[in-house]
């Protein structure tokens, strides 16, 4: 199986380059703080021999619905920059991971009030929780009220300390 | 699958784009790959029944993004084999009739009480994570990639039903006896699932041998069943073959529900 540890970097230069920073300006429709690049959903630019655009991104889970929205707002933006042609294909492999989220997109969800995902562990035998802090007050005493939440990527969490309810984009 | 050229980054594979980018699913692959998304569809379209009616809003909640999960794999799985025939997910989702389905019977049982949806996913998600990790094994580029996505999804699905396993078969009286009903109703479905596929054939490498995952199956549903302080049923297997086209009397109703306003409105778009 293919597996990727790190997000796909950033074009060196040139028009690729043009291409992916105005792919990278969409944002999520359900998380409006971060970015298709922060979130590892934007995989690859090119620019076709005939002048067109193609962009990949991958879904986050097989089911969601942003992905859409997202590949609707990738054309916007480039007709909007003067591409005319441009195609957005949307990759299933490798498999979209939560570790692709870069530590930006990890601040904003925070700052956002949606706790980031913890790293993923593959390696170990056991598969184990790690603390899922507050995004609101930062404590560590917080409990799982729901495995699932309002989109596919969340769970449903509770501070015992400042009590307040909160989102975890759960890893994946 | 490589990414050593930029064109061949990753394989493109999704409900919409996959007819776009030119694949074709050979037919015999498109026959099997029916028969997996039939069971995704149905299993979701069985879910989305509980939304706002399950115990709990968390449950309504937590039965509707499985549901969720199960429709993107369907749709992976259909737009796939919708390509070898130059039709759309649409057109096999909603213009098949009852015997062009050919999902496993287990899938289109009605939902019962709490407990019987539990029993019934508790079967269904181990199947499906074995039959996924399996399936990412596939010389087929497409279903790997279609399966190794699905297979990260399916197993949070399996630790959803195995709790409730255990909430309810180590909680009162009452959930331990609706428990072990629920097992007991769901499990003369499960031999189906590991009896031989007739869409399997001729796709040696590509496609999963059913019978290759009862005994993983056996060995962690019993573990799991043990655990919970109830007892394996012994209620003796259905004939199956929804792999063929035969179905239970509760497919079609299921159906008509599901397919009534795509005929109502064909080729309507929103």
């Amino acid at each position: 199986m293919n597996v990727e540890k790190v997000a796909r970097p950033r074009p060196a230069g040139g028009t690729e380059l043009e291409i992916w920073n105005l792919a990278a300006t969409v944002v999520d429709p359900e998380v409006p703080v971060v970015t298709i690049e922060d979130l590892g959903v934007l995989r690859h630019v090119e620019l076709a021999d005939d002048g067109g655009v193609i962009v990949q991104l991958t879904p986050t889970y097989s089911g969601c619905p942003a992905i859409d929205a997202m590949r609707d707002d990738v054309v916007s933006v480039m007709t909007e920059a003067g591409y005319s042609e441009v195609r957005v294909d949307v990759v299933l492999a490798p498999a979209w991971t939560t570790d692709w989220i870069s530590q930006s997109g990890r601040d904003k969800l925070e700052a956002y009030g949606i706790a980031p995902p913890a790293p993923r562990r593959t390696d170990g035998k056991v598969n184990l929780g790690l603390g899922i802090r507050c995004p609101r007050c930062g404590s560590l005493h917080t409990r799982q009220s729901s495995r699932f939440g309002s989109t596919a990527c969340k769970a449903l969490f509770v501070c015992q300390r400042c009590h307040e309810p909160f989102d975890y984009f759960k890893e994946h | 699958m490589s990414h050593t050229s930029n064109r061949s980054i990753s394989t493109a594979v999704t409900a919409e784009t996959i007819a776009t980018a030119g694949v074709v699913a050979p037919e015999s692959v498109a026959r099997y790959a029916i028969g997996l998304g039939d069971d995704a569809l149905i299993l979701a379209q069985r879910l989305g029944e509980w939304i706002a009616h399950a115990p709990e809003l968390e449950e309504d909640v937590a039965l509707g993004n499985i549901a969720l999960d199960q429709l993107g794999h369907a749709r992976s799985f259909l737009t796939y084999a919708s390509s070898a025939w130059g039709k759309t997910e649409d057109d096999l989702a909603y213009f098949r009739d009852e015997s062009e389905f050919l999902n496993r019977q287990l899938f289109e049982q009605p939902n019962g009480d709490f407990a019987q949806t539990i029993a019934r996913q508790l079967v269904a998600s181990v199947y499906f994570e074995m039959l996924y990790t399996s399936l990412t094994k596939s010389t087929d580029p497409t279903l790997a990639a279609i399966a190794a996505k699905a297979v990260k999804e399916v197993s949070y699905h399996i630790d959803h039903s195995t709790q409730w396993l255990f909430r309810l078969g180590l909680g009162t009286t009452i959930s331990r006896e609706r428990m072990q009903r629920g097992l007991e109703a769901v499990w003369p479905f499960t031999a189906e699932l590991f009896s031989p596929d007739p869409l399997t054939e001729g796709l040696e490498g590509i496609a999963v041998n059913p019978s290759s995952l009862r005994v993983d199956f056996d060995r962690v549903t019993q573990q799991a069943i043990a655990d919970a302080g109830l007892t394996l049923p012994t209620t003796p297997a259905v004939r199956g073959g929804g792999r063929s086209g035969i179905h239970t009397e509760s497919l079609g109703p299921l159906l008509a529900e599901m397919q009534v306003l795509a005929r109502a409105h064909p080729r309507a778009t929103w």
